[in-house]
This record gives C-alpha cells, structure tokens and sequence, in this order.
C-alpha cells in the first residue's frame, strides 16, 4: 500500500476530557488511501522530539481531504501536539500497516479499552452495526461510545470501579455479549491483559478474534525492527508496523 | 535534478551522491521506495546480516532520548542464505543503486565466511561491522582492540574480491589507533561511527527503558562525537572515510565533509524523514552550485584548523 508524507494542517484540536484529545488534519492522500486499522506517523517539526509518533486513524473524509486521530496526554510528543492550533502544521506520514481489520460482511464485535477504542472508530464505520464494547477504568473514560453510537448496533461498558456499565474488565462481558448476539467475529485493541482475556475467551466461544497491537517504534516502515514479535503459530518473525498492526489472535497470543 | 558535481567514486563503488543510506536505519533500500527516487541515493547499506539468522533482543528494542535515540535491536535478520536467496533480487529489480551490504559474525572464521558467501554479483561492497554494541558474542572485542580488529580485516580481505569497508565503534579510547589497525591489515575504507552505549531508565518502574538494559546511541545527539572522530581518523590514515553519526541536514554533510570524510550516510533521521538521504544530497549539490565548487570531493579534509 502507497504511503506518503504530507504537511498537514490542523483543521481542529480539541480536548474531549482534558487528557485526550481530538486532532483532526488536512491530508488529502493519507485519506483517500487509509484502510481501517492503519496508523499515521506524526512530527511536529521543528519541536522537542527527535522521532515520530504513531496515532491510529480514527476517521478519514474523502470528500474533506482530512484525517482524525484521538490521542492521549502522556509525554512530551503528545503534549506538544496539544498546543496546535487551526492552521499550523505537522507533519504526517501515512497510511501505514500493511495488517489491516477484517470488513467482511458479519456480526462483529469490537472491543477497546483506552486510546486502542480509536481505530475500532474507523471500523465501526464500515461494518454492518457491530457489537462494541467499551472498557475504561471509571465512567469518564467511557466518553468513547459517542463516537461509536451513529454505527453500532448496541454498545456495552465496563468499567473497573463499577462506576457505568458492567462492573470489572472488558473479558467479564463477553458472556453476556455471546449469549445475546450470534458474533462472527471479534476485533479487540487495548492494553495487552485485555487482549489476551478477549482472545482467549473468544477462541474458547471459538469465535475468530484479531487484535492490533502497539509496540514501541522508531520507523513504522519497517526498517528498524524495533517493533517485531516472535508469531505463536509459524515462530517467525513479524513487524508490528508493516505486517500488522491487526493480526490474528492466534498469530498474538 | 543531482549533477555529476556530487558523483563519486568510494572505495571502488561508482556512486551518483555521496550520500548512503546507513546500516539499520534504511532496510534495504526498497522499504523507501514510496518516498524517494532510489536511483537518486548514493548506496544502500543493508541491516546488518549475519552467518545465521538471528531473532534479535526480547523486550523494548527502541527509545527516545534527548535528540536521538537508544536502540539495542540485537542483529534481528534473516541470515546470509535468505538475505541472497529472498532479498537480494528484490533491490536489484528496483534499482541499480550499489547495495553495500553490512555483515557481522562471531568469530574471525566467521567473518572470512560471510565475506566469502557474500562474493557474489549485485554486491557493490562489503561493509564490516566489528562493533555492534548490542550482541554478546565477540562484537565487542573486535571493535576495540586493534590486533582483533585487523584479525577481521584480513580474514574478510582473503575471502572477497569487494571492496571492504570496515565500520568502526566509537566506544574506544584512541580511535586512530583502531583506524590505522584495519588500514594496515587491507580496509579500502572506514566507516565511522557506530552507536555509543548508553542507557535510559524509567523512574516509575525503576527498570531500564531497553529490554537488554543498554542500548547504542544515535542522532544528532552523537554528531559532536563523530565529527571529532572523523576528523582525527582522517588525519591518521591514507583511505576514504564515510562519515556518519546524527546527520539531518546537508550541513551537517559538509561538517562531515570538511572533517575528512568523502562520503557520509544519514542513519536514524531516516526514520524521521524517509527523503533525507535525497535531501541532503541535493542540498550538497546546490550547496557547490551556490559556493562554485567544481566538485564536492573539492572540500573533502579541507577544514582549517
Ligand atoms: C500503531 C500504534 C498506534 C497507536 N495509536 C494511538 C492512538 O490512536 N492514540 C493514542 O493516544 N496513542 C496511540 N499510540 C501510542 C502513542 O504512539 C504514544 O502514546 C505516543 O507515542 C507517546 O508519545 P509522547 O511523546 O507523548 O510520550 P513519550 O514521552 O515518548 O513517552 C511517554 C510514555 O508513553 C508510552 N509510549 C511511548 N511511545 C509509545 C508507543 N509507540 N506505543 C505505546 N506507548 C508508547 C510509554 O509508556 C512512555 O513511557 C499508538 C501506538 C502505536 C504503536
Ligand atoms: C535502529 C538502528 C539499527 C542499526 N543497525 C545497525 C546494523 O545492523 N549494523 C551497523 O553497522 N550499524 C547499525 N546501526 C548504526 C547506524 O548505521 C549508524 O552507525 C548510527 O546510528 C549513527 O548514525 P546516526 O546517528 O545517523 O543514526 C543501527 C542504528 C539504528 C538506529
Ligand atoms: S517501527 Fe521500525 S520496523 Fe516497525
């Protein structure tokens, strides 16, 4: 898949709690190509950091030539992309991964916890009213189901403290979720312990799951093999970046 | 548009700019592909290989630090025989860049080895790292001490009729000395440098950022430090050197230049800028255009101090 850097302009930037934000830009190409579950790879030049920043696409408009992202406050990268405003720059480099979600036709579930919600965004906008489930912490990092709502057929929450939703973690409502909805499939981003209880209850459900993985990266092209996992089901091994982000679950765990 | 003003001849490889991508940092060249003219690139140095292949360290493999970058990838790559079998057609169908390929090795056998496996067409060069700060077995030795150093020279020398560039550590006391080790025993050129060892930890957890605890150093960061280190190489010995160590812009190719190195190779700001290694040769070109340098070999070691 062709990838390009572009010169982005901000379009909007804005907070949706006051640690995770909204950056919506101008890059014409990176969205008429962009597959979902595929990343960008941002700089703001001229700033404190030395390498890019990975962020999954959360949305890409054709038609408006842009591209949103949702990223959260965690150092000194996404501080620095908090301050732009509507008509600066960053420079973007996309759409990359070459491991993409599966949009076949079919009842799909897709789980998140945290920042990993974002691409299932995209995802959700091009399946059939999916199933999604929103895992957080407390009820405020549940904000995420606004953006799902417009797609999903029913969404389901858990929260840690009990706060919204289903008290416990994400793996705790995949009961519940299998016994009311016939899925075919299940799509999961999120912190690792989640992803790992999903793909395991959804193998023993045996029911397909993939999952995208985040790993630390230099490149996100594939050159610096920063980024590589040993596969469970061949032993050899796979570039995050290029092969993935999304793989199989048994490829995973 | 690059002029014959910047085309060299490096060690017996004819080069359209004497920018190189550098070992690690530019895959295989192809991977670039989407964002730059690989014709237009001086030479490809491959991601190091090996006589087997290697899976490379578990854990954090990269971090940031203050203007560069910790890594300790550990040589993950797919062997000599896969490397020839799987890689090498590939960049040879999308370009006729020289491809100089980057080999590392256990033993001196090994080396000889590797240098003999990799005698083969479509090899522009030999680029022999003796100092990979990231793998146990002998990279250390032979990047620091002379007589180790020139031991791997020789044995590569005897077993390939390329050209050999042997890439030397940083992590040395007297850098002349390892410098004039492998001119003695037949390198037609050094490269330098490689990534000094250096180390980040995270206070929460208060464990080492990088899963092998240490890691080499790289980007502009390190630029100081090569350019001394070019600079008093050169001085040393008689065969062309390739600079590199935190280049991000054509001036900081005419540093290296001035310095004494004849050619130079961008490394991690590959990462940060996938056109660099085009951008900085271009730069050089216009560079020589504007000053009325005839050509850039013109301001090789010409620094005056
Ligand atoms: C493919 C991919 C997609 C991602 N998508 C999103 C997204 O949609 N939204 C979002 O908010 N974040 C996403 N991330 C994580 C995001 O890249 C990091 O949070 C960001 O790079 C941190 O930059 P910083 O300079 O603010 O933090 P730094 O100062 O660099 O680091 C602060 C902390 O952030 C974490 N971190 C740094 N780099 C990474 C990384 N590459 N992956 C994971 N954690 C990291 C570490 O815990 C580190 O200690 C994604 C990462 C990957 C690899
Ligand atoms: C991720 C990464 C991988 C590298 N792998 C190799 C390698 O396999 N062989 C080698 O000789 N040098 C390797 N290097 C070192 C670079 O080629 C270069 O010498 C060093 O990074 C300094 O240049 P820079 O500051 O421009 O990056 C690697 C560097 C990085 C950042
Ligand atoms: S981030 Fe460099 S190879 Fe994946």
């Amino acid at each position: 898949m062709k990838k390009f850097v572009e010169m982005a302009t901000i379009v909007e930037n804005t907070a949706i709690i006051p640690e995770v934000w909204k950056m919506v830009f101008k890059a014409p190409k990176t969205a008429r190509e962009a597959k979902a579950g595929q990343f960008v790879n941002v700089h703001r030049d001229g700033g404190q950091t030395f390498l890019r920043r990975p962020f999954g696409i959360v949305d890409a408009d054709v038609d408006a030539g842009t591209v949103t992202i949702i990223y959260r406050l965690v150092g000194i990268g996404t501080e620095e992309m908090k301050d732009l405003r509507p008509g600066d720059v960053l420079n973007v480099e996309g759409p990359l991964g070459d491991g993409i979600f599966t949009t076949t036709p079919g009842k799909v579930l897709l789980a998140g916890g945290g920042v990993g919600l974002a691409p299932l965004i995209f995802l959700a906008k091009q399946l059939d009213h999916p199933i999604v489930l929103v895992a957080g912490k407390t009820a405020a990092e549940t904000f995420w189901t606004e953006f799902f709502e417009p797609y999903a057929e029913e969404i389901y929450v858990t929260t840690d403290d009990g706060s919204k939703g289903i008290k416990g973690f994400a793996v705790d409502a995949l009961p519940t979720i299998f016994s009311q909805h016939a899925i075919d499939r299940v799509s999961v981003c999120g912190p690792t312990m989640m992803m790992k209880t999903i793909a395991e209850a959804s193998a023993k459900a045996g029911i397909d799951c993939e999952v995208s993985m985040e790993k630390r990266m230099a490149c996100g092209i594939g050159v610096c093999l920063g980024c590589t996992f040993e596969s469970k089901r061949d032993g050899k091994r796979y570039k995050v970046c290029t092969d993935g982000p999304v793989f199989s679950a048994k490829e995973v765990f | 548009m690059i002029s014959e003003r910047i085309a060299v001849e490096f060690a017996g490889i004819s080069m359209k700019t004497p920018v190189m991508g550098a070992s690690g940092t530019f895959g295989f060249g192809i991977e670039y592909s989407d964002f730059l003219d690989l014709d237009a690139v001086g030479a490809i140095i491959s991601k190091g290989i090996t006589p087997l292949p290697r899976p490379g360290n578990p854990g954090v493999r990269v971090a940031e630090t203050p203007a560069g970058m910790l890594n300790c990838i550990g040589l993950e790559n797919p062997g000599v025989d896969a490397f020839k079998r799987d890689i090498l057609p590939k960049v040879h169908a999308a370009c006729t860049t020289p491809l100089i390929v980057n080999v590392s090795a256990g033993s001196v056998e090994e080396y000889g080895q590797i240098a003999a496996d990799l005698d083969v067409d479509g090899v522009a060069g030999l680029e022999v790292n003796i100092s990979c700060p990231n793998v146990k077995e002998g990279g250390i030795v032979f990047g620091t001490q002379p007589e180790a150093a020139a031991a791997v020279t020789r044995s590569v020398k005897d077993n390939t009729k390329k050209p050999v560039i042997v890439k030397l550590s940083p992590n040395v006391t007297d850098i002349t000395t390892m410098a004039k080790a492998v001119e003695a025993a037949g390198a037609d050129a050094i490269s330098l440098i490689n990534t000094l060892t250096g180390m980040a930890i995270d206070i929460t957890t208060r464990r080492p950022i990088l899963g092998n605890i240490t890691g080499g150093l790289s980007g502009p960061a390190i630029k100081p430090i090569a350019l001394r280190m070019v600079w008093q190489a050169s001085k040393a010995v008689s065969i062309p050197i390739l600079g590199l160590g935190g280049i991000v812009t054509w001036q900081d190719a005419v540093e290296f230049m001035l310095a004494g190195a004849s050619t130079v190779a961008v490394g991690a700001h590959n990462f940060v800028d996938p056109r660099a290694v085009e951008t900085v040769a271009e730069g050089l070109d216009q560079y020589c255009k504007d000053q009325g340098i005839a050509h850039i070999s013109d301001i090789v070691g010409q620094l005056e101090a």
